[in-house]
């Protein structure tokens, strides 16, 4: 029970979850003035601890220019691993589909262990002048009115917001509440994690080698005999893999990867995660937006879902910092309708790219294998197209927030 | 003292006052109009006092003055600007309205009902949108609002066009399909760009910009050259 006349705190806006997309936002809106309480059941002990996330991100080169943009470059210098070039394969193909980036250009992104973003953003939130960070709390009620929103928190507070941001992952209490039905399916495929040692260097290469199963992935990471693999498998093959000796799951590996990088060792244990995808039209309500895994998780096989979660949060930043600018409040419906706006088509063409990939890479047969061999082939002999998956996986596609230009607004 | 309020028009938008801050009802267009024209006025706020865009109170220490203001779907974005706005409205019910929307939201704007020739002193900004179209003497109704204006202060007004396009765009397309309330507009008494900057020129005042608001279906409205169906007109005194 809330106890009365507790603190009444107020700010612009009150963002539910402070994970990597929520803390993005928060540091992007406070660079330009404004002020957002963040509030977050996890102990930061807890989730900054080595070894609490194993795993890894792409952040593609537009959500990593806004990095830089909104102050946190400098806590991430040296931290990633560049992504110079992408491979990309049909099973064990001689011949790959090659996106490289132009060596006086940015990578095409880069690849953190999330635990490196999670300190980043943790450490530059608590140093930010318009950010309440409020950890190890929870929201017991939320009101959303025609005037505003009033939370109270576990804690006992009460927070004033124009807006209220769910920003809570893929299980958004937020979006629930609000009566947002998310259309999901699961794939019949889960994702083998693990972080890899390899006698060959990556060279600062993503590879992307599609088997009827799935796709196996592997990502450098630094230094340059570290990668990360990401591993799709039917899901009944799952459990199998999972128990497999680690000298067989290794020779398996060696055997999907045709030996690209030589003898492999294992650095992390093996994580399995079932496949899903979700996505809502809807990502607003009455003084409610939606960012990240709330509003859209999709299937890992790109490396999008961060970077959809990322642009969302340029996205909403730009918005929200523009309307203030003219006098509006955060809340404005006139606001949330350009933010769905300029979402909907970004998010539904990537979520539907993706999974598209994934069914026509997921489809066995020797016909399926000759339509995909001449897809890559399409791709690589169609420069247009060629140059739209580049920006896609580049972050760089649509009509951007002036932030994935590495702007400030 | 002149009046030009017309009191079945006070009436007509007195009607409509409770609906005036709900997004998706009778004023649904206005509300949509309103981040278009609040973008014009920034610039010229800008402009004219040398504020940065990213400064979140440009309108800091100065004093506003909206003339027609409604229930204040003006006014409030100009207080959040750092304004100390007065509003002013013909019908008693807007201004109800207006306060009982501003208070929660601890906004000090200083809501009255009557007539622009009423009141005293000066502002540093003195707007009026959409309002001159429906007054009975659009030339006393600029003396009064002259009067007011600071002498290095700022006026910025709308108003709809009177062209074939504003008259199909406004009243056959917008009140015949009830996207505005019908007995809105009476095109007869709109005004034309040049005869609003002759009038004003009249009263001492100089009109330094001039841009049009266009509707598409792919932007809604927005900022324009085109003049045709609706225009903002910032002036100062010459």
């Amino acid at each position: 029970m809330a106890e009365p006349h507790k603190d009444i705190i107020t700010s612009d806006v009150l963002i539910l979850g402070g994970g990597l997309v929520g803390l993005t936002l928060a540091l992007a809106l406070d660079v330009h003035g404004v002020s957002s309480i963040v509030v977050d059941p996890a102990n930061p002990a807890d989730i900054l601890a080595p070894g609490h996330d194993g795993r890894a991100s792409a952040v593609a080169s537009g959500p990593y220019a806004m990095l830089e943009a909104i102050g946190v470059g400098a806590r991430l210098a040296g931290k990633g691993c560049p992504i110079r070039t992408i491979e990309v394969r049909d099973g064990l193909q001689k011949k790959p589909l090659i996106f490289a980036s132009d060596p006086h250009e940015p990578p095409l992104g880069y690849m953190f262990e999330n635990r490196a973003l999670r300190v980043a953003l943790h450490e530059q939130a608590a140093q930010a002048d318009n950010i309440r960070l409020m950890m190890q709390d929870r929201a017991v009620e939320v009101d959303r009115g025609p005037l505003g929103v009033v939370a109270t928190l576990q804690s006992g507070a009460t927070v004033k917001a124009g807006l209220l941001i769910g920003a809570e992952g893929r299980q958004s209490p937020t979006r629930d509440a609000a009566g947002i039905n998310a259309a999901r399916w699961q794939y019949d495929h889960s994702a083998v994690i693990c972080m890899v040692e390899h006698e060959l260097s990556h060279e600062n290469v993503a590879h992307e080698i599609f088997y009827a199963d799935g796709p196996f992935a592997i990502l450098p990471m630094l230094p340059g005999n570290r990668s990360c693999v990401v591993w799709t498998v039917s899901r009944e093959d799952a459990p199998a893999l999972a128990t497999l000796p680690e000298k067989a799951f290794l020779a398996e590996m060696h055997r999907k990867t045709g030996g690209l990088l030589g003898q492999m060792k294992l650095l992390s244990p093996r994580s399995f995660y079932p496949l899903s995808f979700h996505h809502t039209a809807k990502i607003t309500g009455e003084r409610l937006a939606l960012v990240g895994d709330a509003a859209h998780g999709i299937h890992p096989i790109a490396g999008q879902g961060l970077n959809l979660g990322l642009r969302d949060a340029a996205t909403l930043a730009e918005v929200l910092v523009d309307g203030i600018r003219l006098g509006l409040d955060a809340g404005d419906a006139q606001l949330l309708a350009r933010y769905e706006r300029w979402r909907a088509l970004d998010s539904l063409m990537v979520a539907g790219a993706t999974d598209g990939f994934v069914h026509l890479f997921g489809v066995g047969g020797k016909i399926a294998r000759g339509v995909r061999r001449f897809g890559l082939n399409l791709v690589e002999h169609l420069p247009p197209l060629k140059q739209s998956f580049m920006n896609e996986a580049r972050g760089a596609s649509g009509d951007l927030p002036k932030l994935l230009h590495g702007m400030t607004l | 003292m002149t009046t030009t309020i017309a009191p079945d028009e006070a009436a007509h938008f007195g009607a409509m006052a409770a609906d005036w801050w709900n997004p998706h009802g009778s004023s649904k267009p206005l509300h949509q109009l309103n981040p278009v024209r609040l973008a014009y006025i920034r610039q010229q706020i800008d402009r004219h006092f040398g504020t940065s865009l990213a400064n979140r109170t440009p309108l800091s220490g100065k004093t506003v003055l909206d003339a027609g203001c409604g229930a204040g779907l003006l006014c409030e974005p100009l207080a959040r600007l750092g304004g100390n706005v007065t509003g002013l409205d013909a019908a008693p019910e807007n201004i109800a309205v207006a306060k009982a929307h501003a208070a929660p939201q601890s906004l000090a704007i200083d809501y009255r009902c009557g007539e622009v020739a009423a009141l005293d002193g000066q502002f540093d900004l003195v707007t009026s949108m959409e309002v001159i179209e429906h007054v009975t003497d659009p030339d006393a109704f600029i003396t009064a609002l002259a009067a007011r204006l600071a002498p290095h202060g700022l006026m910025i007004l709308s108003t709809p066009n009177r062209t074939a396009l504003s008259r199909l765009m406004m009243i056959d397309i917008g009140e015949g399909l009830g996207q505005i309330p019908k007995g809105t507009h009476h095109w007869d008494q709109f005004i034309a760009p040049d005869e609003l900057g002759q009038l004003l020129a009249t009263h001492q005042m100089q009109v330094i910009d001039r841009h049009g608001i266009a509707w598409s279906p792919a932007k809604g409205f927005h900022l324009s050259d085109r003049l045709d169906l609706n225009y903002l007109v910032t002036a100062i005194r010459a």
